[in-house]
């Protein structure tokens, strides 16, 4: 599932051609996954000071 | 070739199938998971509409999805890459929505076409259509007209909030489009939001409490939230909205802006309230008024179509069709997003599979609305019994002639009959009919029955060949989607006094001879019924001509606040049970409220969350 993803997210960013979308992509992946993965607010001072 | 539509996710998800190009069915999905609004895959929606072809997916070519999930993921990314820092609260919460399930409802829809159809080949079988093509497709193609100039208007879709199309034929382009973040639907939505609705689902409230009030903050919506081009294009000034950074539709901005905070669901409505509908109100028909002079010049069409949420404005709607920039207007009744997933069917069929289209005549082709499920006599009579519902089977003249006695003598009716409807209006299928002529009715049906705000006014049901001696309507408006006004010999000139009252007390006040359908402004949300469309209906309300002389009836959705609107007999007979309706009527089975078992009585009074 996740290969056919990125797959299908690359082919919609050449198509669209916003490229500069995919370091945002990423970093967002990233933060989103801490957000997820903490479930609670001590990390948001952190991730407002990095963003 | 078949093509099955959905829509999902957002709000109101929706199923429809379409058969070379002929609508089968289409539902929402809330009819049957009885949650409003329900956004859920529409598992039963979709069993609902094969079952009614009688086929299984595997006899679908297409599956068409009514919007670009990718797409709105890169408007979501790109405003919030545009106002960071701000907006972090909202990204917050977002995000790991987006990641957890909207980014991956192409995976989602296939698993779930999967457990369906095993062998569901999604690479050559699922389509994504754009959410405002889908929207102008759903508004067009069942249209009756070969060529038209097509308006669809809502809160967003992927980026496109505004979009202008012309179909011909079984072609249909779109041609402009208006970006998010500037939207007349989210303009609507932050006043719906300021004065105590809910978002997405009170727009409707708004614009029936605007004529209560008086628009004087016109020009103060003109000079600080909307730049209004001659031409119709617009754009919003950001500095008082929160909706693309916070929680919220407005601001503290905003706030001060019109002197008060957001009205809370419990609290009171003031005048301040009623004359913030009624000037937002104003400037949306302003700005449609505008947009669709622009659409009539550039085009040089006579025929119009509308969609999308804003074009259930039916006050706006009637502002256009009088402004005689188009010879007929059709809007399609399922315009908000349900009918996204009809749209999404047809656009399929026609454009991505070349399937012609034919116009039929002077009818449309959504068969009078009348999509979704029906139950016939025997299983209605099965399915009451099981619910333990005392009624009597009688023959269809004896209960036309029942029905329209008990309406006669003043009761409110529970009426049930063949398919039910596809959008938000219930068109005489599944409707709460009562007499126009009594002056108690409004706040009867809203206080007992309907048990919500008094000041919501009923449409009018009233028989096409009718129509223009009781309302200012030369035109079908068979979909009860354009607002006109009470025609001038029956309205009843108002005293001094009352012409002087403000507001809420302006309610009371019998303004015409049918004044349970008479707005305070005297305008009325017209619904002509039409024999061609539903023979069983029309028969009713000229049953009810015959006895009193009046072509008209109240109807309004056989539902009670916070529920969708019945979907079955069993659903009839528990909303039956729990208001005070005095008689339902389900197929030839008639029910009394006092031959019912009391046991069965349900009390919906504190159940009722904010609809």
């Amino acid at each position: 599932m996740i290969k056919s993803f990125v797959v299908e997210f690359w082919g919609f960013l050449r198509t669209r051609r916003k490229y500069w979308l995919l370091p945002i992509f990423i970093m967002m992946a990233l933060f989103g996954a801490l957000i997820v993965l903490t479930k609670g607010s001590a990390v948001a001072p952190f991730i407002y000071t990095l963003f | 070739m078949r093509v099955l539509g959905i829509s999902a996710f957002y709000h109101d998800s929706a199923a429809a199938l379409v058969d070379d190009g002929e609508i089968v069915a289409a539902a929402q999905e809330e009819r049957f998971t009885r949650k409003k609004y329900d956004a859920r895959y529409p598992r039963n929606a979709i069993a609902y509409c094969l079952e009614q072809a009688g086929i299984g997916l595997d006899k679908v070519d297409r599956v068409a999805f009514y919007d670009k999930p990718f797409l709105k993921f890169e408007r979501l990314l790109e405003t919030y890459v545009s106002f960071a820092p701000r907006g972090f609260a909202s990204f917050r919460m977002a995000l790991p929505l987006w990641l957890r399930e909207k980014l991956f409802q192409k995976p989602l829809l296939v698993g779930e076409l999967k457990r369906e159809e095993p062998g569901f080949d999604w690479e050559n079988r699922l389509l994504f259509s754009e959410h405002h093509l889908s929207h102008a497709a759903s508004a067009f193609y069942p249209s009756p007209f070969a060529r038209a100039a097509v308006l669809t208007l809502d809160g967003v879709g992927e980026w496109a909030t505004t979009a202008v199309a012309i179909g011909d034929g079984r072609q249909l382009a779109i041609h402009k489009e208006i970006h998010f973040p500037h939207s007349l639907g989210l303009l609507y939505s932050a006043f719906t939001y300021h004065t105590g609705f809910r978002v997405n689902s009170g727009e409707y409230k708004l614009m029936g409490l605007a004529p209560y009030g008086t628009p004087r903050f016109v020009q103060v919506i003109r000079d600080h939230l909307i730049d209004l081009k001659p031409d119709g294009s617009f754009r919003l000034n950001l500095d008082y909205f929160d909706y693309c950074t916070g929680l919220t539709m407005t601001n503290a901005r905003f706030d001060a802006l019109f002197g008060g905070k957001p009205r809370q669901p419990h609290e009171l409505l003031e005048q301040r309230h009623m004359d913030m509908a009624a000037s937002v109100q104003a400037v949306l028909e302003e700005a449609v008024l505008r947009l669709t002079a622009d659409v009539a010049r550039e085009t040089e069409c006579r025929n119009l179509c509308l969609a999308g949420g804003v074009a259930l404005n039916c006050v706006a709607n009637g502002k256009v069709l009088r402004e005689g920039r188009f010879d007929n207007i059709w809007i399609q009744p399922a315009a908000g997003d349900a009918g996204g997933a009809l749209g999404a069917a047809l656009a399929a069929f026609h454009l991505q599979g070349g399937g012609e289209r034919t116009v039929q005549g002077p009818l449309d082709a959504m068969k009078g609305g009348y999509l979704g499920p029906s139950f016939d006599q025997d299983e209605i009579e099965r399915r009451l019994t099981a619910a333990g519902a005392r009624f009597t089977s009688l023959d269809q003249e004896a209960m036309l002639e029942t029905v329209a006695g008990a309406l006669a003598d003043g009761q409110a009716v529970g009426w049930f009959q063949g398919r039910m409807e596809f959008g938000p209006r219930a068109l005489g299928n599944r409707s709460i009919l009562a007499d126009p002529r009594n002056p108690a009715t409004q706040k009867t049906l809203n206080l007992k029955v309907k048990y919500r705000e008094s000041f919501r006014p009923f449409a009018p049901s009233v028989l096409r060949e009718h129509a223009p001696r009781w309302f200012d309507l030369a035109v079908d408006s068979p979909y009860m989607l354009l607002v006109t006004t009470v025609a001038e010999q029956h309205r009843k000139t108002m005293t001094t006094e009352e012409q002087a009252l403000f507001g809420i007390d302006k309610l009371n006040v019998v303004r015409s001879t049918v004044p349970a359908i008479t707005h305070v402004d005297y305008s009325a949300r017209v619904q002509t019924v039409h024999r061609e469309t539903n023979p069983l209906y029309h028969a009713l309300v000229s049953r009810f001509h015959a006895l009193t002389g009046c072509p008209i009836l109240v109807n309004t959705s056989f539902n009670i606040r916070s529920e969708p609107v019945v979907c079955t007999p069993e659903d009839a007979f528990r909303c039956f049970m729990g208001c005070e309706i005095d008689m339902l009527v389900v197929g030839n089975a008639v029910l009394r409220k006092q031959d019912q078992d009391p046991a069965l009585r349900v009390d919906y009074r504190d159940s009722f969350e904010q609809d």
